[in-house]
């Protein structure tokens, strides 16, 4: 059974469990949301997506009100204007407008409505920073609550993604604030820094501390992969810039993980670009000027081109195959490669070595 | 994974991770830190026991986080998970709950199984794995009475000298209770790395060819040699549990290892460094300078994930794409090219059969090395680089180019066509604590980092929540020997048969008393120092679950 109803004078058949939100996305018509997300139980207190129902003396939330038949609605009609301009000039009057500096410029979803509906910090707005900069020590997390619209989509993130019910909502005097635990650190109150309450966070009050800095979203590239670390095979988006990996975000369509990720697939970037990172071939100084290989300290590395590297290597294991036979040479393939590269080296081991002593490291 | 290609003729994960937590009843985790080893299909099982009511059963000897979530907690004694199965089993025989309908029709072998559990009386299961016998019968009730049921585990099952009987004893579970073939259902062994399980299928072991297509099996063989244009051997090879060691013995002269630390990874430590010594020559392809460079003759630059593309075939047989992100720095090559390179250095001046097909080593991206593989790989027939590229969604086997993948295994019928059950027996451990060595070890991963820790030490973040390594040890024991939390007397110093570490104690309940919990992340603290090399015969794993040890305070 479907449910009749006109959006816009457009007429659509709407399922009956469905939200105005909920059925307007399905058809393509844009209703702006904050608070909402697909991913999370909606609680409908951004006042955003007010809509206008033919009938109804107030506006309604479009992401909590559901269809009945015969329903009309208009999106954009000039009272839900006006009334989406006042909810987001009360949400800027509290807002720092250091959109120049802050992390989220261009990847804010309060900024992008600010935009389209031409509203700007009132004159009246206080502007003032009401609590500190980075207020937890958290590694990998950056929290600056002045920034933070009251949307509680990190404490659904965190309750309903991650399940750790890290984030609540408290009330000091007339403000109400976003707290860790009982008003702890986050590590405290058991955070896993999983990064979802960030990955779904709308504004600059939640970012990525080890990214900061390095880039924002308009200057960087995207590209999906799949996460280095575990066999759950996340997929997930490296940021690039300048050639360099600045940060991982989340790819919705992720088949495995969705939005989620974990500390290590999220975080444990930075290993890419570190500097201990080999950079050149190197060999034992003895290889090169054909001495036997001494016993105990093997002696300085050398930096050498490939060309010399790999004529050494081919030279050494092609001597203990043709000296003690194939079975004299073993092979460790690696969990960490890629498909196809364990293909070669199994090819490599089989055909060119002639030896099945081939092994990684699933048993350890 | 030996054990479930005995038992159904398949070895991975039968289920996919979606259809486990979307539409299991019951959980049946058993020796997997799931929440800190597979963080995100951790969650997913706590989203599952919070909003949908899907009963957790976790049965390790650690109190592991997931057990905040579990219904039932059987904390049984490291090394007696078989005595727990076929406790468990019996009772589920005792009540009629067993699946008659699908152990008539599917799998054979099941008179001479049920003798072996009915001798394990809930009494005597109680006695040894010191689970007490009310909550054996909770277990077992849920169990039967709630399907499908999904069972999960990883190296705490494999990781000991019984791992193989282990695994086959949970295959027996699933067949009584018909779990099998059914989405929410199935037996999933959870891999650890990242592409351990493309690893396998693509013949990185040393009994078979990509596919798992056996080198013993002549037409295997001839297959192989067809393609490759090349004699091959049909003698099963060495793993690497056997490989290092073999360099002492005089059978192992040169080593080629590409992205693997044996000295942080491996058992008994001390003897993999003489090993290590003695070898004539090793090369080493990796990212970073590791403990075992410093045993190099040659050092070659590779490539990390994010600097090349191909494939990673996850624990559920789905393969996906990696993308290049950013060039390899310096001189750095993707690892594909460097082997490549070698290989044709090494095949100069010898012909190969000039009519194979594959005998060349001349691929111009992964994606050529993908089309041979999926020519030569039943399992992977239909895997191209293309389809994953338009958003195909492929788990193994995809049969053909135009078949969709399987996300699960053994529907209507195993793929060895019945299902064998095998009566398991108790096999205690190599090694029980004694007079001089009074505690259990066990060792595993933490969630901030990542093995031999190559990776994440070098990752800022994850250095600074977990700097050091800990090991777990419960109040009363350190409460016995003086050690506490704060102050000086933080520090033990554990020693085993084979060596000794010291490292900062972690007073927690997380750990039963008797028994120590340690990582082998860091190298001034590694485990495996006190590991020993007891493997299970078949699929030679490493008992790194259970180690006697002494503990005192440093
Ligand atoms: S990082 Fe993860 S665990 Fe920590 S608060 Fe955010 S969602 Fe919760
Ligand atoms: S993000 Fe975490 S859970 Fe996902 S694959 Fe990476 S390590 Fe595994």
């Amino acid at each position: 059974m479907t449910v009749n109803i006109t959006i816009n004078g457009q007429k659509i058949q709407a399922q009956p469990e469905q939200t105005i939100l909920e059925a307007a996305r399905e058809h393509g018509i844009n209703i702006p949301t904050l608070c909402y997300h697909k991913d999370l139980s909606p609680t409908g207190n951004c006042r955003i997506c007010m809509v206008d129902v033919k009938g109804a003396r107030f506006l309604q939330a479009a992401c909590a009100t559901q269809v009945w038949e015969g329903m009309e609605i208009e999106t954009h009609g000039e009272k839900s204007i006006v009334s989406r301009k006042m909810t987001l000039e009360m949400m800027l009057a509290n807002h720092p407008v250091d959109c120049l500096t802050c992390e989220a410029n261009g990847d804010c979803e309060l900024q992008d409505l600010a935009y389209e509906y031409r509203v700007e910090v009132p004159e009246w707005g206080t502007k003032g920073t009401h609590y500190p900069v980075d207020s937890d020590p958290n590694p990998f997390i950056f929290v600056d609550f002045n920034k933070c619209i009251l949307c509680r989509r990190c404490v659904q993130a965190c309750a309903e993604i991650q399940v750790r019910d890290v984030w609540g909502v408290a009330q000091r005097g007339f403000d109400e604030t976003i707290v860790a635990g009982a008003d702890t650190t986050m590590l405290e109150a058991r955070c896993e820094s999983c990064g979802q309450c960030v990955a779904y966070c709308p504004t600059g009050a939640l970012t990525s501390k080890i990214s900061r800095g390095l880039g924002r979203a308009p200057q960087v590239t995207k590209v999906t992969t799949t996460c280095t670390y575990c066999g759950v095979g996340c997929q997930l988006d490296l940021n690039v810039k300048d050639g360099k990996v600045i940060g991982v975000t989340s790819n919705p369509d992720a088949p495995v993980n969705g939005m989620a990720l974990c500390v290590k697939g999220r975080y444990g970037w930075d290993f890419i670009h570190h500097p201990d990172r080999l950079t050149k071939p190197l060999v034992r100084q003895y290889l090169l000027s054909d001495q036997p290989k001494p016993k105990g300290k093997l002696g300085e590395w050398v930096e050498v081109d490939w060309d010399t590297a790999l004529d050494i290597t081919a030279r050494k294991l092609s001597h203990a195959r043709d000296t003690f036979g194939p079975d004299s040479v073993g092979i460790l393939t690696s969990a960490k490669c890629l498909n196809e590269e364990n293909y070669l080296m199994n090819k490599f081991a089989r055909q060119v070595v002639g030896t099945n002593n081939i092994d990684h490291c699933a048993r350890l | 994974m030996a054990g479930l290609a005995a038992s159904f003729g398949s070895g991975a994960m039968s289920n996919s991770m979606d259809d486990i937590a979307g539409q299991a009843q019951a959980f049946f985790v058993i020796g997997s830190n799931t929440t800190e080893q597979h963080p995100v299909f951790g969650t997913m099982l706590r989203r599952a026991v919070r909003f949908r009511g899907a009963k957790l059963i976790v049965a390790d000897p650690r109190r592991i986080d997931l057990v905040d979530f579990a219904t039932l907690h059987l904390q049984q004694k490291p090394g007696t998970d078989i005595v727990l199965l076929n406790g468990l089993m019996h009772i589920i025989l005792q009540n009629g709950w067993e699946d008659e309908r699908f152990i008539a029709e599917r799998c054979e072998g099941f008179e001479e199984f049920k003798e072996t559990v009915m001798r394990y009386t809930p009494q005597m299961v109680s006695e040894t794995t010191s689970v007490p016998v009310e909550k054996l019968h909770q277990a077992a009730e849920i169990m039967g009475t709630h399907k499908p049921m999904a069972v999960m585990w990883a190296m705490g099952i494999t990781q000991h000298i019984s791992g193989v009987p282990n695994v086959l004893n949970l295959a027996n579970l699933q067949m009584l209770l018909g779990n099998m073939g059914i989405p929410g259902g199935g037996v999933n062994p959870l891999r650890g790395q990242n592409n351990v399980q493309g690893a396998c299928d693509l013949g990185g072991l040393p009994n078979v060819y990509p596919g798992y297509q056996k080198v013993t099996v002549a037409e295997h063989n001839r297959k192989f040699e067809a393609a490759w244009g090349a004699p091959l051997s049909d003698k099963i090879g060495a793993t690497v549990t056997e490989i290092i060691p073999d360099i002492l013995e005089g059978k192992t002269h040169a080593l080629y290892i590409l992205g693997e630390d044996p000295l942080m990874s491996d058992p008994d430590t001390a003897h993999i460094r003489k090993c290590m010594e003695a070898v004539d020559f090793l090369v080493l392809q990796e990212l970073f300078p590791s403990e075992t460079s410093h045993y190099a003759d040659v050092m070659l630059p590779g490539a990390s994930f994010a600097e090349k593309t191909g494939t990673f075939t996850n624990t559920e047989r789905r393969i996906q794409m990696v993308h290049k992100a950013v060039d390899p720095p310096g001189e750095a090559l993707p690892d594909w090219k460097i082997i490549t390179r070698l290989a044709k250095r090494m095949l100069h001046g010898r012909t190969l059969s000039p009519d194979a097909p594959y005998a060349g080593w001349e691929y111009s991206s992964t994606a050529d090395v993908m089309i041979e593989t999926a020519a030569l790989t039943p399992l992977y027939a239909g895997v191209t680089h293309e389809r994953l590229e338009r958003g195909e969604r492929l788990q193994w086997p995809v049969k053909a180019l135009d078949h969709p993948g399987t996300p699960i295994l053994h529907v209507g019928q195993f793929s060895r066509g019945k299902g064998i059950f095998h009566p398991i027996d108790h096999i205690p451990p190599a090694e029980e604590p004694d007079e001089d060595y009074p505690f259990v070890m066990s060792t595993g991963r933490v969630i901030y980092h990542w093995h031999g820790g190559q990776m994440t030490r070098r990752a800022q973040g994850l250095l600074e929540v977990y700097s050091e390594a800990l090991i777990e040890i419960n109040p009363d024991d350190a409460a016995r020997m003086g050690i506490t939390t704060n102050g000086s007397a933080q520090r033990v110093r554990v020693s085993s048969r084979r060596g000794s570490i010291e490292a900062q104690a972690w007073v927690t309940d997380r750990v039963p008393p008797g028994m120590v919990y340690a990582n082998f992340h860091f190298p001034d603290a590694s485990a495996n120092e006190l590991t020993q090399a007891a493997l299970d015969p078949v699929a030679k794993i490493p008992e790194y679950k259970v180690t006697a040890v002494h503990v005192e305070p440093a």
